[in-house]
């Protein structure tokens, strides 16, 4: 029963076929189609011509503006290094002082470093070299190393107790639990550890413990952190007399630092950034401290 | 449910739940105390109840012959219903997945409801859970209508549905216990992959033994389009997921492919899964429903043939779009862009097709919501296509890819195409399958229309925006040639837009809350004397398709 039936809207004839009360319009494809087809075909024509695109058995048709991906890529990387050479080569071959000295560099320092300390050191130092529980600040006087660049660039190459080969070593064991004091030698410990740092006893703090701490600290900790607690930049033992906490100068924090110790792990960066990235690191984080003043 | 079936179609469908069960028996003691036994116990929990469920009908008396002269729909209201509840699950991560961009800590510090498996969730949920329950219920209806043949059997139907939906439920509680093979779209491991072959085969059968039966001399567009996303869709998900499994009494299984051939692979399968599921299929129910409810002629049916056969071949070749400037070789990516490029032209053909049909009809779009949801959705198809070929132009995607321009992308198509059609689709045939002469409330589909479309304007812009200002910002150098800006300035810039994006995908949601409200009610708000279904012609006669007599 293929019955063509008008379209009195439209003007058109259906096919003549019929499913369940829908009918199709025989009309033609509008020109527009195949105009707009007929382009994108002249298009893709021209750009095979031009690019990289059909597959032969053993090559590829190269197309003849002879362009390719690798080596576009490693052109652009080739330009973009030259365009900054101005001021990379100065990085490199000066001095940490004399670059320090020269506002012109800094300020690229700045504007460079920015990013790239986000990226990289920012999850676990904080946007601004703040810190944070377990992560030192960088931008105070307190370095565990030391705050001589070569130092902090040194830190920064190797990492702390990570898996480079020449990383360094910082160990405080574990007093509490490998039994080493008991606890209420840890108590008084912590007592007089915090007095160090000119806070108040509170609690059931006893003052009078601290004399009898005074020993104990000479005895188990003053290897490493000094007879008067003032740290080792050799064995990257912090200053205990001062402000500043990586974990925290409450009771509770400093027991559990002496009851569990303490192994803070820093990743190197040497292989992961270039030499260049890492001397702009060393500045931009000293620059912070310095800039905070 | 099993009052439909017959006799011997009651003893087969027990045969198999017991197979089942007992598959689910073994993989639990193969698995046992990993993930694998957690599924399997479920398989086999699932295959005894449905032994429980057939049992406990089983002494109902058989179907009357008079049956085999209506249309079976069962199987097409329980596929909607259960779309639906996949839809607002799986809307609702969404809706959490974006919160949780904004808001980092909504996680709960659960490793079960980290990003990366709530991710995959909602990504499955929608598009399989939603949208593949959408499809299979449709193509149910369409396939008989247009056919003007009952399907073959009882049995098949039921078992393509909730055997489907098996597959959904291992998916996504797969996901929730860390069980992925880790490609996007095909995350459930083999033994749901090799599950869901069995039941889309039985789907292809079906579909082919009910074209065989049809009635009418022709087949009808919906059904091309129907019938390129089941053989498609089997033909990737068979390729891209060919693996070996660790053992088998191990969820996790290595691909059969490797390296830049797996990426390939991969993104054929990604592309071609939008291109034949979240396309084809939807263009399925477009073709049926749009001419259906604004009662007017297909505007030609020439554009309908080369746009099928336009898009089917050429969105064959364009996955590679997904992967430019990476390992794939230049020549691999050129191919993609061009092909992309060339897709547009039929893509829009299907858009201006559906919506000059709508010619002679547009006082209807203007007072009825259900067909404003089908008009807007071609609307989006056209804009989604458009936005698709010029983002796999090399340069354009040098700047799109990896930022929320795709986010935005995907969602101008999965919300403003694909929801809006499965939308206005089921509104059209929940009155239909349920014999009602209307939905409960059409003041509630026109709550529901705008709330849809508020929501994805909104999601779609902030993509939008936050995209490109993404893109942008990791491409800004300063005076002396080093980026500008660090990954988080970026993301700082970012949360503004996610907030944003997140209220949209709330508004989206409560519409499909609303929906599934009135939804419910259509169904419960008992009538009378139901409704004849008028919109339908009647089923000739049980006559195989042979006798179709020529010339017809
Ligand atoms: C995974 C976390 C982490 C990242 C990332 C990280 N650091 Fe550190 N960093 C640490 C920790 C922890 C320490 C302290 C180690 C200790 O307690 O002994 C430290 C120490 C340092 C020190 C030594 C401070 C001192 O007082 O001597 C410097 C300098 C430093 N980091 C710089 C950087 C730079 C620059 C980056 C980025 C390239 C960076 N860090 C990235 C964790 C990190
Ligand atoms: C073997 C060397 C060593 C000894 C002995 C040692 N420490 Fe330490 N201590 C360290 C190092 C190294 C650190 C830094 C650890 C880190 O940052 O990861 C440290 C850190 C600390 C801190 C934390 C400082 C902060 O900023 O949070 C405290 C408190 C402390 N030590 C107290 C003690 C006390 C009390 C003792 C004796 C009972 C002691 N240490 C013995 C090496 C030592
Ligand atoms: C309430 C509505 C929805 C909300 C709030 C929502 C939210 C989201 C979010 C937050 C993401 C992750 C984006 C990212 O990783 O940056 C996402 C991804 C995705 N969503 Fe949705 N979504 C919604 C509806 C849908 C629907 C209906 C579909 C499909 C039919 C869909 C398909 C997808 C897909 C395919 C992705 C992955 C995109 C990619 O990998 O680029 N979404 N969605
Ligand atoms: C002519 C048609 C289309 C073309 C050429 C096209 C092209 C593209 C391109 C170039 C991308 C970005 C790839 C990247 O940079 O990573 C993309 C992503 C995507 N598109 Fe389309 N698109 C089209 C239509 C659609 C439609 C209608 C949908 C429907 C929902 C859709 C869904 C998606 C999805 C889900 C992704 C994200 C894939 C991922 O997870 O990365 N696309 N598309």
């Amino acid at each position: 029963m293929a019955v063509a039936q008008r379209d009195p809207h439209t003007g058109y004839t259906t096919t003549g076929h019929e499913w369940n009360g829908i009918t199709e319009l025989n009309r033609p494809v509008p020109k527009v189609i195949w105009l707009f087809l007929a382009a994108t075909i002249i298009f893709s024509v021209i750009y095979w011509v031009l690019m990289p695109a059909w597959p032969l058995v053993e090559t590829y048709t190269k197309g003849v503006l002879g362009v390719d991906q690798r080596s576009s890529l490693a052109e652009n990387l080739r330009i973009a290094a030259a365009d900054r050479a101005s001021w990379t080569q100065q990085i490199e071959t000066r001095n940490f002082a004399e670059i320090q000295a020269d506002d012109s560099l800094m300020q690229i320092v700045r504007n460079t470093g920015r990013p790239l300390f986000e990226d990289n050191c920012a999850t676990c130092h904080g946007m601004k070299g703040q810190g944070g529980h377990g992560f030192p600040r960088l931008t105070d006087d307190a370095w565990l190393w030391g705050a001589d660049p070569a130092t902090v660039a040194e830190t920064i190459r190797v990492g702390i107790n990570s898996t480079h080969n020449e990383t360094r070593v910082s160990q405080m064991q574990a007093f509490g639990r490998d039994g080493i004091l008991d606890r209420a030698a840890i108590l008084d410990v912590v007592t007089y550890v915090r007095s160090l740092a000119g806070a108040e006893p509170t609690g059931d703090e006893r003052s009078d413990s601290i004399a009898a701490a005074a020993e104990v600290f000479a005895a188990n900790c003053a290897a490493c952190h000094g007879e008067s607690g003032t740290g080792n930049t050799e064995l990257g033992a912090p200053d205990l007399t001062d402000e500043s906490w990586i974990y925290g100068g409450d009771r509770q924090s400093v027991y559990t630092t002496v009851y569990r110790g303490r192994q803070g792990h820093m990743p190197h960066w040497e292989g992961r950034l270039s030499a260049l990235e890492r001397k702009l690191l060393t500045l931009f984080v000293l620059d912070l401290g310095a800039t905070k003043q | 449910m099993v009052a439909g079936l017959t006799k011997g179609e009651r003893q087969f469908a027990i045969v198999i739940s017991v197979v089942l069960a007992l598959c689910g028996l073994f993989l639990a003691g193969a698995g046992h105390q990993r993930p694998l036994g957690v599924h399997g116990l479920l398989i086999a929990f699932l295959g005894i109840a449905t032994v429980f469920v057939v049992l406990s009908g089983y002494i109902a008396p058989e179907p009357s012959e008079e049956r085999l002269s209506s249309y079976y729909d069962d199987p097409s209201k329980a596929g909607i219903i259960i779309a639906m509840i996949w839809a607002i699950f799986a809307m609702f991560i969404g809706d959490w997945v974006a919160w949780l961009l904004a808001y980092p800590e909504m996680t709960f510090d659960a490793a079960w409801a980290s990003f990366g498996r709530l991710r995959p969730v909602h990504t499955t949920g929608v598009i399989f859970g939603f949208g593949g329950n959408a499809l299979i219920a449709t193509s149910f209806h369409v396939m008989q209508r247009t056919c003007r043949a009952r399907m073959p059997d009882q049995l098949s139907p039921w078992f393509v549905l909730l055997g489907y939906n098996l597959f959904c439920i291992l998916a996504v509680s797969g996901y929730f216990i860390g069980v992925t093979q880790s490609k996007e779209y095909a995350e459930p491991e083999w033994y749901a992959d090799i599950w869901l072959v069995i039941v889309w085969v039985t789907y292809f059968v079906l579909y082919l033994r009910t074209l065989a039966r049809r009635q009418e001399p022709h087949i009808y567009v919906a059904n091309w389009y129907y019938l390129a996303f089941i053989l498609v869709v089997a033909v990737l998900h068979i390729v891209n997921n060919l693996a070996v499994p660790v053992s088998l009494g191990h969820a996790k299984s290595y691909s059969a492919f490797s390296g830049v051939q797996d990426a390939m692979t991969q993104w054929w399968y990604g592309h071609n899964a939008v291109a034949f599921f979240l396309t084809a299929g939807f263009l399925g129910m477009l073709y049926y429903y749009l001419p259906k409810r604004a009662e007017r002629p297909i505007f030609s049916y020439r554009l309908s043939i080369i746009s099928f056969w336009g898009i089917t071949f050429l969105y064959m070749w364009a996955g590679s779009h997904h992967l430019h400037y990476t390992a794939l070789p230049h020549w691999v990516q050129t191919l993609g862009m061009t092909f992309s490029v060339m897709l547009l032209v039929p893509s829009w053909a299907s858009a201006g097709n559906a919506l000059l049909t709508l010619n002679g009809a547009w006082h209807r779009v203007r007072d009825d919501a259900t067909l404003r949801f089908m008009m807007v959705a071609a609307v989006f198809y056209g804009i989604s296509t458009f936005e698709g070929s010029f983002l796999a132009i090399r340069p354009v995607n040098s700047l799109s890819h990896y930022t929320d321009w795709t986010v935005g992308h995907v969602h101008a198509g999965a919300l403003g195409w694909v929801a809006f059609i499965t939308f206005g689709s089921i509104y059209a045939v929940v009155p239909i399958l349920w014999k009602r002469e209307r939905m409960y409330s059409a003041r509630l589909v026109e709550v529901h229309f705008w709330l849809a479309l508020a929501g994805t304007l909104i999601y779609v812009f902030a993509m939008w925006n936050s995209g490109i200002i993404q893109g942008l910002m990791w491409r800004t150098y300063t005076e002396s040639g080093t980026l500008a800006y660090s990954f988080i300035d970026s993301l700082v810039a970012m949360h503004p837009y996610y907030v944003a994006r997140a209220i949209g995908g709330l508004l989206f949601l409560i519409g499909a809350a609303i929906g599934f409200y009135n939804i419910w009610m259509t169904v419960r708000t008992a009538r009378e004397e139901p409704l004849e279904p008028v919109a339908d012609r009647p089923i000739a006669s049980d006559t195989p398709a042979g006798a179709v007599q020529p010339g017809e």
